[in-house]
């Protein structure tokens, strides 16, 4: 009796003129251009110059600025007044000031001060910045130092040097990071709100009820409809992983059976979601706005734009029930560091955990009479 | 399929009520239909028919009262019975984004119909209907009469027991009422019992036998011909106005 309703979905599926389009370009086009524009490397920062010195050293340090590659000069004003119009009419972010006499004093006394002020409208922005001027303005100082005191005592400076070294992601790209998580929102999509959004489709059409007066067993209306979507499923996260190799040359450390083995555990906790909401809403805009609810509250919590760590303490215990979290974590640990199925039981217990709470809920919820 | 039963009863109701809240829908009603029968079930809106209907089919659960449909229980052994009923409700309920003869094909392998008789038989349902041009159209785009003919097919393709009919003929043209009811004839004359509800008088006049429901109770129950005597009335129509003038409740 099953592959008569697998058919049916199957035909209805293909026969949408919209769905199997979306399903196939989804990947591609959010692959492409989600990493494009939701990215924290900041460039380009319109940068205010008030330079009251105009002193040798003063034009070394906005050389060395300009050619960091962060900043644009796009304003030179001669006060600290007009620089701030600048920033009031929106032509610069931020600006530095350097004062009268900032060679003198920083040749005979060995110190001076610059002044950075930056729009924090945009806090990220504001923030990133004024944290890279200054680190600029820091490092023009070392060398400064050790040359002028070269000069003075004819002796090398003993000065530590910080050399980060980063793992995992060298060049610190966000790409990197976001895009495992953008195939596990697509592969959320299609395996958990589609199908909710198909059974309710049947209850507002009313061949929901006629399904309900035929033998039809509630596990094999449930699972014709599942089938074909973990399907499809799978077929949108192999072009999301073939997509990633695509256009950036991403491939995971780690193996894609581990991926596809996390993949398989989070779609049957997902689709075990999309079925409780099938079972409480009536109408597709119910279904619509509790998944819209429940899935903005899922993304904000499972750490898919601001670390989990960086939560306040309350936030981190409500992320916990978020079954995007682990998905998520496992796929960039995957991605990145190459971790295996033994490094990642954690997530592994939480998942199966999430399926089998969602599934048994989904099953109790199900009522063929009422 | 032949029915071995002790009577030639295909459905009966005992006491059957139905309760929401403080509000009683279907109101302690008895009574029973017999095999090859054509039953009608009528009443305003709102007395409680689609209620009772949805008891005995098995989507709804009785609040009290017994009842047996092809000799299985209602309350007890409602999987059993879709097995061996059929249902084509008022609101029309074929997928409408499937082709006639995928709709044929998919309720027909639901109910079990071995998968080496379903296209024959499809062959021969179509010819009957006259419908072969149609076998590849998609279901939303037939006329609404088209439509119902086919609902009714499909809902009668494993031949069934009982087929329970709910207002099938809503917004539907004369004609094509007229050419509904005599396939409904064709069914009961193969021994398919045809319980249906109606709020057309005229095609009560063609029930064997009729009930009618008035605020969730049977006030009458009885051939159309025997009703009309009892009433000392002229048509069904005016039996039904009669009774339902009795009613307390608001109709929708």
């Amino acid at each position: 009796m099953l592959h008569y309703l697998i058919e049916k979905e199957f035909k209805q599926f293909f026969r949408n003129t919209f769905l199997p389009r979306l399903v196939i370009s989804l990947p591609f086009m959010a692959i492409l251009i989600f990493p494009l524009v939701a990215n924290y490397d900041v460039k380009n920062f319109n940068l205010s110059i008030v330079d009251s010195d105009k002193s040798p050293y003063s034009g070394e340090l906005v050389r060395k600025i300009e050619s960091s590659g962060y900043y644009r000069i796009t304003d030179v004003s001669a006060t600290f007044d007009d620089a701030l119009k600048s920033i009031e009419r929106h032509e610069s972010d931020i600006l530095l000031e350097i004062p009268v006499h900032f060679e003198k004093e920083l040749v005979r006394e060995g110190k001076a001060t610059v002044l950075i002020s930056s729009n924090t409208v945009n806090g990220m922005k504001g923030g990133l910045g004024s944290a890279y001027l200054s680190s600029i303005v820091a490092d023009f100082n070392s060398e400064i130092r050790s040359e002028l005191m070269q000069v003075s005592r004819g002796r090398q400076v003993p000065a530590i040097e910080i050399v980060p070294m980063y793992k995992f992601n060298p060049q610190l790209s966000y790409k990197v990071y976001m895009i495992p998580a953008i195939m596990i929102m697509i592969l959320a999509l299609v395996c958990g709100y589609l199908p909710a959004l198909n059974i309710v489709g049947e209850k507002e059409s009313g061949t929901f009820e006629q399904m309900n007066v035929t033998p039809v067993s509630k596990i094999h209306f449930i699972l014709a409809k599942l089938i074909p979507y973990w399907v499809v499923g799978f077929v949108v996260l192999t072009i999301s992983f073939f997509a990633a190799w695509l256009f950036y040359g991403f491939l995971p450390v780690g193996s894609f059976v581990t991926l596809y083995v996390f993949s398989s555990l989070f779609v049957l906790a997902i689709s075990g979601f999309g079925l409780v909401v099938s079972n409480y809403a009536s109408t597709i805009q119910q279904a619509i706005f509790m998944i819209f609810f429940f899935v903005l509250t899922f993304i904000f919590m499972s750490g898919l734009y601001t670390p989990v760590a960086s939560m306040p303490e309350w936030a981190q215990a409500i992320s916990a029930f978020s079954p995007l979290k682990y998905i998520i974590m496992v796929f960039r640990l995957v991605y990145l560091k190459g971790s295996t199925v033994h490094d990642l039981l954690v997530p592994f217990a939480a998942l199966s955990g999430f399926a089998i709470f969602f599934n048994s809920w989904a099953i109790m919820s199900y009522h063929k009479k009422n | 399929m032949k029915q071995s039963l002790p009577t030639d009863i295909v459905l009966s109701a005992e006491n059957l009520t139905k309760k929401f809240g403080s509000f009683t829908a279907v109101d302690s009603i008895s009574f029973e239909v017999r095999k090859g029968e054509i039953f009608g079930f009528l009443g305003a809106n709102g007395a409680g028919k689609t209620t009772a209907m949805r008891m005995l089919t098995g989507l709804s659960n009785a609040s009290s009262g017994k009842g047996t449909v092809a000799g299985y229980d209602i309350n007890t052994q409602s999987e059993q019975i879709k097995k061996t009923i059929g249902y084509m409700s008022q609101k029309f309920a074929l997928y409408d984004d499937l082709k006639v003869w995928e709709n044929i094909r998919l309720f027909a392998g639901i109910y079990g119909v071995p998968a080496k008789e379903i296209a024959p038989r499809t062959d021969r349902l179509l010819r009957q209907l006259d419908f072969e041009k149609e076998r590849n159209t998609l279901v939303k785009s037939l006329p609404l009469g088209w439509k119902q003919k086919l609902a009714f097919s499909v809902a009668i393709f494993h031949e069934p027991s009982i087929v329970f009919l709910d207002e099938p003929t809503g917004g539907v043209d004369p004609a094509a009422r007229r050419t509904f009811w005599e396939m409904i004839y064709q069914a009961a004359d193969r021994g398919i019992t045809v319980f249906v509800t109606t709020h057309y008088m005229d095609e009560a006049e063609y029930c064997n036998r009729v009930s009618i429901m008035v605020d969730g109770k049977i006030e009458a129950l009885d051939t159309p011909g025997n009703l009309k005597k009892q009433f000392n009335a002229q048509s069904m129509d005016e039996v039904f106005h009669q009774l339902a003038r009795k009613s307390t409740r608001k109709a929708d």
